[in-house]
């Protein structure tokens, strides 16, 4: 796998533990991930410019607020554009209207060129977003603010489940992966090393499985019977009252902005 | 003197490995410290298992604290009375931060949020790990994690420790530590290991399961054989 593809794939330490504080972080969580939602709505349902460069503005701020770091809020950004270039590469030539260019006898229309723009400032301005509000929060963090704004149990669980296990069975991918080499697997492609990756990633499923079958035992030997139980309390303090009414009246500007 | 866990003919069979368990008869008493050993694959986790209903029996019983416990919910009071330390302390500590999971335990039995909380800073101070209380889990050492699980365990204050290979994967330094926390703790215990010297120093009294029956061994024999195989 490509290192950033790693990176963004298989840990999510989130940036606390790395980034500098920031104003950010000294907000509720709760109002963190509503005033991202709020934020992607309010840029994803507009088509118009000046919107979205306002959004993508709001989104570069907050990244400055935030003391994001440089390098690897870039790749994460890079990482979802990677996604999308096809889509933005291939609408011009897909979307019919007025012809602003040809390409091998195909014509680039401009309405496919403005829709393909419009897909791309807004997919970055809300990733931007997401980055600064709710990637600087540790994802222990951000399962107990979606707990606490009510969103289903079972997502909850599932979210703290993965964050606390993926690195257990990251581990254990890693250990597999090295005794092979210990016994000198290369990769190639041939037979054989479809053949080896096949059994191992059977061999994770079969050991992840075994585990999650320890773990609710464990958990039943405590007296598990479906609650969890979050002991932190979030309370509203002095720098949300500055943010709530500040985000409202930028939202409230941008969806303004929409209808002019 | 009354027994605290009782088996009467327990029987289990897995489909594959045959039966690992034929008609057991096995009594915990108070203050005693039973040492379980075995081959691999003898079924000793499998009898752990059984005794607080994480797997159900193929026949015969099990009487714990005075009752017979033969379905899923007379297991539960079971399972809060009996504490299980785990083989991989990573099938116990799920909760991001060390004094959430210690907590855990107490609010499933239905303690309040402070209560649960005072109850798991008091037991990882009797166990000396006052200041992990906002450690994260997963990043504790081999040794952390079993005192941890330990705490996770105690604080549900159980009558009976039932434990799976503590003394696996530790260090000298580590394994002298629970050896010492467990000689202090005054629980009926149940351990299973392959670790002799570990065994030596807690057990009351040995029981060895082979061939799918539970053997009694008398300690100083076991002591002499060992001491023999040595010299040898």
């Amino acid at each position: 796998m490509p290192q950033f593809l790693e990176h963004s794939g298989t840990s999510w330490k989130g940036q606390r533990l790395k980034h500098a504080q920031s104003p950010i972080d000294r907000i509720d969580p709760r109002v963190r991930v509503i005033v991202a939602f709020l934020f992607a709505l309010v840029v994803v349902s507009s088509s118009r410019f000046s919107v979205l460069l306002a959004g993508l503005g709001t989104a570069l701020l907050l990244a400055g607020l935030a003391h994001l770091n440089f390098k690897r809020t870039l790749r994460r950004v890079v990482a979802m554009d990677m996604f999308m270039i096809f889509l933005v590469i291939m609408l011009p030539f897909t979307t019919p209207g007025e012809a602003l260019f040809t390409l091998a006898g195909i014509p680039a229309s401009t309405e496919g060129m403005m829709h393909a723009f419009q897909i791309a400032l807004k997919a970055n301005a809300v990733v931007l977003c997401l980055l600064s509000l709710v990637g600087t929060m540790s994802a222990t963090t951000l399962g107990h603010a979606l707990a606490r704004l009510h969103v289903p149990d079972k997502l909850v669980h599932l979210l703290l489940f993965t964050v606390r296990y993926l690195d257990v069975i990251g581990q254990e991918y890693k250990r597999m992966r090295r005794a092979m080499q210990a016994r000198a697997f290369v990769l190639r492609s041939d037979r054989h090393t479809w053949c080896s990756i096949g059994y191992l990633v059977g061999m994770l499923l079969v050991r992840s499985l075994e585990r999650s079958e320890r773990i609710a035992d464990a958990m039943k030997c405590r007296g598990y019977n479906g609650r969890f139980y979050l002991l932190d309390e979030m309370v509203l303090t002095r720098p949300d009252f500055v943010f709530i009414p500040l985000c409202t009246l930028v939202l409230g500007a941008l969806t303004g902005l929409s209808f002019i | 003197m009354t027994a605290l866990i009782e088996t009467r003919k327990l029987f289990y069979r897995y489909s594959r490995r045959g039966v690992v368990l034929d008609k057991v008869d096995f009594t915990l008493y108070p203050g005693e410290r039973v040492a379980l050993t075995g081959a691999n694959g003898a079924g000793k986790t499998t009898f752990l298992h059984l005794l607080v209903g994480l797997k159900k029996a193929k026949g015969g019983e099990v009487h714990a604290f005075g009752q017979l416990r033969n379905e899923e919910k007379a297991f539960v009071e079971v399972r809060a009375r009996a504490g299980f330390l785990f083989q991989d302390p990573d099938d116990q500590l799920f909760c991001p931060t060390v004094l959430e999971d210690v907590a855990f335990g107490p609010l499933n039995l239905g303690k309040s949020r402070d209560e649960a909380l005072q109850l798991a800073r008091e037991t990882l101070a009797s166990l000396g790990m006052e200041g992990f209380e906002e450690r994260v889990t997963h990043q504790l050492s081999g040794g952390e994690k079993r005192m941890i699980t330990l705490a996770c365990v105690l604080a549900m204050k159980p009558d009976v420790l039932l434990l799976d290979e503590p003394s696996n994967a530790l260090d000298t330094e580590a394994r002298r530590r629970l050896l010492d926390t467990l000689k202090s703790l005054p629980h009926a215990m149940i351990i299973i290991s392959h670790d002799d010297e570990f065994l030596r120093e807690l057990e009351t009294r040995r029981v060895r399961l082979s061939d799918a029956t539970l053997v009694e061994e008398s300690i100083q024999q076991g002591v002499a054989v060992i001491t023999d195989a040595e010299v040898a």
